[in-house]
């Protein structure tokens, strides 16, 4: 691997580690995961269309991002059904769409060519994430406790909901390269549940999530080499043994 | 009172949840200063107005906060997950940083609601219920409010703290001028702290100072049963 893609892999997994913890924290978990999926279908319609798959991914999440988000202020249960029933069906759209060698790097990953654009889209969006959520952790803490204390403390709730949101499809857009469709909530998910175990207030929670993903992804990539395997799913294993290590802690 | 004087006016204001409907046609109005107790049965929609005021929740009519108005609300009770390492410190902060609040600030609500700083070092998920309250009152006080929302601020909280609480309200009204909306359950607190009442039952409402209002039938009309409350002279 190049450094540029070492580099790319670990920007991706802060940024992965730091939206973990305010999926966990909103019980967003299992929103984060159907979401990833929907990126499928823009996968597809990308590839037929000859334009980077990663566009056509984008272009899907963020519209995923966008039903979660109006989805919200409905009722909790029926949320969940739709959510479940809409993004299960992307996948099988998006996998009739995507066939062969291409199916399987969409689903888990793979390793191709990093060009340039890639490179600095990349980049960027991991640079945007982390500081979009570390400057606007106060409002996110408030509004996870207490939508209603949120609104009285002058937090635009709808907007700041919808930019999470945004957020965290923009993160699982970045992951896809290495983890896949199928993977990327994993990383997402894994690093932030063992930070919450180990850390005792807000920040340390962040900082352990975050070294906790960048930690997988290089053991990951480090394995991958060395076993002659395929990345992704060595870096969620890795991610779940640090999992079950948290687990032998005991809390107070 | 002017328009202008007044710190909340309220005017044709209606909730409803699909058929059910919980406010219709409502109408009050609070001066700066007041102490305004809201009373009934459970389910007259006390906490809905609350969630109307801060406007939580679709209405219709209206609701008009006078310009500069900074509320601090303090809800009724917060599902809070136990293993969340958000701690009491954390969630003082974040209120203090989006107020451009100082650590002094927290440390001074932290001594009104009679927490200790360690204590606030807590996960919130952990604190017992009267604990909690106290922080949110805290919480409430960082963001330097000119209003307060109170729904049922003693519920849970233990007799001394109750006490603590109900003379921190009604010191920060002398000393500050504060303007409380309350929601309580318990006429001797109605009467020994309100300027006025509103009480709600069924879609119907009556507002007005406790000790002309609150009449036995007013009482007997509001709960569907007979008020056992007898004020004595002071």
């Amino acid at each position: 691997m190049t450094s540029e893609a070492l580099i790319l892999s670990m920007a991706m997994a802060v940024a992965a580690g730091l939206a973990g913890c305010f999926a966990v924290m909103r019980r967003l978990s299992l929103a984060a995961d159907p979401l990833s999926h929907i990126a499928l279908p823009g996968i597809g319609v990308a590839l037929a269309l000859h334009i980077h798959p990663l566009f056509g991914a984008v272009v899907m999440l963020l519209f995923g991002a966008l039903l979660v988000w109006g989805l919200e202020t409905q009722a909790r249960e029926a949320t969940e059904t739709i959510i479940g029933v809409v993004f299960s069906v992307a996948l099988a759209v998006g996998s009739l769409m995507t066939s062969g060698e291409e199916l399987l790097e969409a689903l888990f990953g793979g390793a191709g060519s990093l060009n340039p654009s890639e490179l600095g889209f990349g980049l960027l969006a991991a640079g945007g994430i982390v500081l979009f959520l570390v400057t606007q952790r106060h409002r996110l803490v408030i509004l996870l406790v207490s939508p209603d204390l949120a609104r009285t403390a002058g937090i635009g709730v709808r907007r700041l909901e919808l930019l999470y949101l945004l957020t965290l499809a923009l993160t699982i857009a970045l992951g896809l390269r290495y983890l896949g469709v199928l993977l990327m909530g994993a990383l997402i998910i894994i690093p932030a549940v063992t930070a919450k175990r180990l850390a005792r207030n807000l920040n340390e929670m962040l900082l352990w999530a975050a070294a906790l993903a960048v930690l997988a992804t290089v053991s990951g990539i480090w394995l991958a080499a060395r076993l002659g395997r395929e990345t992704g799913p060595l870096i969620v294993i890795v991610a779940a043994g640090g999992f079950l290590l948290s687990l032998w802690r005991r809390r107070d | 009172m002017s328009p202008s004087e007044l710190v909340l006016e309220v005017s044709h204001l209606s909730v409803r949840f699909g058929n059910v409907s919980v406010l219709r046609d409502l109408s009050f109005r609070v001066g700066p200063g007041a102490s305004l107790a809201i009373i009934g049965p459970n389910g007259a929609g006390k906490t809905v107005l609350f969630k109307a005021l801060i406007g939580a929740i679709p209405y219709d009519g209206e609701v008009r906060w006078a310009p500069g108005s900074r509320i601090g609300y303090l809800p009724q009770k917060l599902d809070l997950e136990r293993d969340v390492p958000i701690t009491g410190l954390d969630f003082l902060r974040a209120r203090a940083t989006l107020a451009g609040r100082s650590d002094t600030d927290i440390a001074r609500a932290l001594a009104l609601v009679g927490i200790a700083r360690d204590g606030a070092a807590h996960p919130i998920g952990t604190m017992s219920g009267g604990y909690f309250q106290r922080l949110l009152m805290a919480f409430a006080l960082v963001g330097d409010p000119n209003v307060l929302l109170l729904d049922e601020p003693t519920a849970g909280v233990d007799e001394p703290g109750q006490e603590r609480l109900n003379e921190l309200v009604r010191r920060l009204q002398q000393e500050q001028g504060l303007t409380v909306l309350f929601i309580s359950h318990d006429l001797s607190v109605v009467y020994h702290y309100a300027t006025e009442v509103l009480c709600l039952s069924r879609g119907q409402a009556w507002i007005g100072p406790p000790r002309t209002i609150l009449t036995p039938d007013l009482l007997e009309t509001m709960y569907g049963t007979p008020v056992g409350y007898h004020l004595h002279d002071q």
